[in-house]
């Protein structure tokens, strides 16, 4: 059988399993908040044009509209200011070899549930490189926090000084673009820098660098403890949105069954 | 004194609802002027401009000289009951369901003999004050109340049918997150409603005052006006029991067409200031409007806040101007919709807010939640379809009556040339 008749027939025996790692598409899905002076992410809203009533008797369809950067998305170098010069910086100009490829996962699980402001440092990433192997050069690397089981007004967990919930440091997003070459970066958190993530030094530093380097993000990601630290293979294809900073986008991985 | 009103028992569920009846609503185009000055509580008739006759009922020609010279003007409202009639049998549908029904003539101290309904507290030959009102098919009647008030004379029948008092019934207030929702929710326990639910968007980023809602009772319940299927939502869920409605949803950043440079804002403004207003409408009126003789909780009117700069675009916030006058236009729009059921809309005007941070670099005078609060509940009680609230609502609204384009052209001055 060729490689890709074997594949095909280890998801049908169930060797292969697919894990879904996104959230629904829900108008009261939380979206990243900015101070009220400058421009805000769009909710994700739905208008229902007919439901098999007299505006379309046979058949039901929505109209939707949204952010690129609204529920499980994509974030493209082209959504930064770091990044904007870059070519194929927009997401109907990266390469599709880039939406599939290896996945290694950092158990930030238990720091973050004792530490709402909890670091993915270099240390930590070292500590788990110790345990589960290197990372190896153009995967991508994602940060588990179990934060997507949270809900309601814990999951921005806004308070007056701002949202509290983790992410990495300035040195751990170097470390990882400059010594593993990684692909990408993902979390379960709303952004990919943590929420506190303003007042480091370059601020937004997970933004700011990964997508100056032409790295990729992956936000509000669902279930990231049902991943192995490595081994897995994730596909993440944003819409060809032209010019587009980024996209919503289902996110699968594949996953061997032992 | 009149009985002191008691909560209503619970519904039947094995009765059918009462449908809406209406009394007449026929009149002259001059009458209408009558109407026009209830809808903001003003008692107004015709005055001869040659012999200074005081008119009524409305007319087209001076009943004493014959002139065609008549100007509405306010007049004083004290008067005495002349001969009254208690009705105990009437061809009209909306009077049976409401009888006994008192009426009679009142000669009024500014000269002509009037007919007005009589509240049941007036004493044979008593002083009275005239209050123009509002009825159920929207056009204004005049009621004769006694000269000084009596204990719960607000709570006679034929006062619930000419208001909209919120004793008693079920307030929907739409955004529990407006910074007018605290005044708002307190003023309407004052006045006696009977339950206070608060429509919450986006219950996931907190907001500093809904502790405060929480102690006056509020009931919290998701929705946000941006988004259909919640107002579809909860519409289902307490579209029955929703006798006033008051939306309090609003988008407002400041900017007009060029200083923006594009059209996120703008958008926003459209999506909470007129679609979600017409989502509500949608949800919500149908079910209002078939319960608007419901009884002594039923369904009696629809609330809108809108800036005065509806009626003429207000610098610098000029897009959002634009939201309300659209807001404006579909109110008018609803209460033609809404008219045959006998559900009230009234829009309430303000100026500059002092709760809204967006009007922050504008100097005094500003309305506060409290005052706008009142503004509202008052307007219920006394079944207005206009109020104006604060000094500069009511100065806008001076202006635009005196002259819309004097009052556009001073609205838009530009700064000194180059």
């Amino acid at each position: 059988m060729s490689k890709l008749a074997d594949f095909a027939a280890g998801i049908a025996a169930g060797t292969i399993r697919i894990v879904d790692l996104t959230h629904t598409l829900d108008p009261d899905f939380p979206v990243i908040i900015l101070p009220p002076e400058f421009g805000q992410c769009a909710r994700f809203r739905m208008e229902e044009i007919s439901a098999y009533d007299h505006r379309g008797p046979a058949w039901k369809w929505h109209n939707i509209s949204m952010s690129e950067h609204t529920g499980t998305h994509f974030d493209a170098p082209s959504h930064w200011i770091s990044g904007r010069d870059l070519p194929n910086a927009s997401v109907d100009e990266i390469d599709v070899e880039h939406f599939i490829g290896p996945v290694c996962v950092i158990d930030c699980s238990a720091g973050s549930r004792e530490n709402e402001d909890f670091e993915l440092t270099v240390e930590v990433i070292k500590a788990s490189e110790a345990e589960h192997g290197r990372i190896p050069t153009n995967a991508w690397v994602l940060m588990r926090t179990d934060w997507s089981k949270r809900r309601g007004a814990d999951y921005l967990n806004m308070r007056e000084d701002g949202p509290h919930s983790p992410g990495p440091t300035p040195a751990a997003i170097r470390f990882l673009i400059d010594q593993r070459d990684i692909r990408g970066f993902g979390v379960e958190t709303v952004g990919t820098d943590a929420g506190q993530g303003s007042h480091y030094t370059p601020p937004y530093p997970a933004h700011y660098y990964l997508h100056g380097a032409g790295k990729y993000g992956l936000q509000c990601l669902s279930g990231l403890d049902q991943l192995p630290p490595t081994g897995a293979i994730l596909i993440a294809a944003p819409l060809k949105i032209k010019n587009g900073t980024g996209s919503p986008l289902r996110v699968l991985a594949l996953m061997e069954n032992a | 004194m009149t009985e002191p009103l008691a909560p209503p028992p619970k519904k039947d569920p094995q009765k059918r609802s009462v449908a809406p009846t209406r009394p007449p609503e026929i009149r002259s185009r001059a009458a209408m002027h009558l109407t026009a000055a209830a809808a903001e509580g003003r008692f107004t008739l015709q005055c001869c401009a040659d012999c200074d006759a005081v008119q009524y009922p409305p007319r087209d020609a001076c009943a004493k000289c014959l002139s065609t010279d008549l100007v509405w003007q306010e007049m004083e409202t004290g008067g005495q009951l002349l001969a009254e009639t208690t009705v105990h049998a009437s061809p009209r549908l909306f009077f049976r369901e409401r009888m006994p029904w008192r009426a009679g003539t009142v000669q009024l101290d500014v000269g002509p003999v009037i007919l007005a309904h009589v509240h049941p507290d007036v004493g044979t030959r008593a002083r009275v004050r005239i209050e123009p009102r509002l009825d159920q098919a929207a056009q204004g009647v005049l009621l004769a109340l006694p000269e000084t008030p009596t204990p719960h004379m607000e709570d006679d029948p034929m006062m619930r049918v000419l208001s909209a008092d919120p004793k008693h019934r079920r307030v929907l207030i739409t955004d529990a997150r407006s910074p007018q929702a605290p005044a708002l929710a307190k003023i309407l326990v004052k006045a006696g409603a009977a339950m206070i639910f608060a429509g919450e968007p986006e219950s996931w980023r907190p907001y500093p005052h809904r502790a405060v809602l929480q102690e006056l009772g509020v009931e919290f319940l998701p929705m946000d006006v941006t988004d259909t299927a919640s107002v579809q939502k909860l519409a289902g869920e307490i579209g029955g029991k929703t006798d006033i409605l008051i939306n309090t949803a609003q988008f407002l950043r400041p900017g007009g067409v060029l200083s923006r440079g594009d059209t996120g804002f703008a958008r926003d403004e459209l999506e909470v200031n007129y679609l979600g207003l017409m989502r509500l409408a949608q949800a919500f009126g149908p079910g209002m409007c078939a319960r608007a003789s419901d009884g002594v909780n039923s369904a009696a009117a629809w609330v809108n806040l809108l800036s005065v700069g509806a009626l003429s675009n207000a610098q610098p916030f000029g897009a959002y101007s634009a939201s309300q006058a659209g807001a404006y236009s579909l109110s008018q729009s609803l209460r033609a919709e809404f008219r045959s059921s006998g559900l009230r809309v009234m829009n309430v005007f303000f100026g500059p807010t002092e709760e809204d941070d967006w009007y922050q670099q504008l100097p005094p005078p500003k309305v506060t939640a409290s005052a706008l609060s009142r503004a509202i509940v008052d307007g219920l009680q006394r079944g207005l379809e206009d109020a104006w609230c604060g000094d500069i609502a009511k100065d806008i609204r001076e202006r635009f009556l005196r002259d819309p384009k004097v009052l556009e052209r001073e609205m838009t001055l530009g700064g000194e040339g180059p």
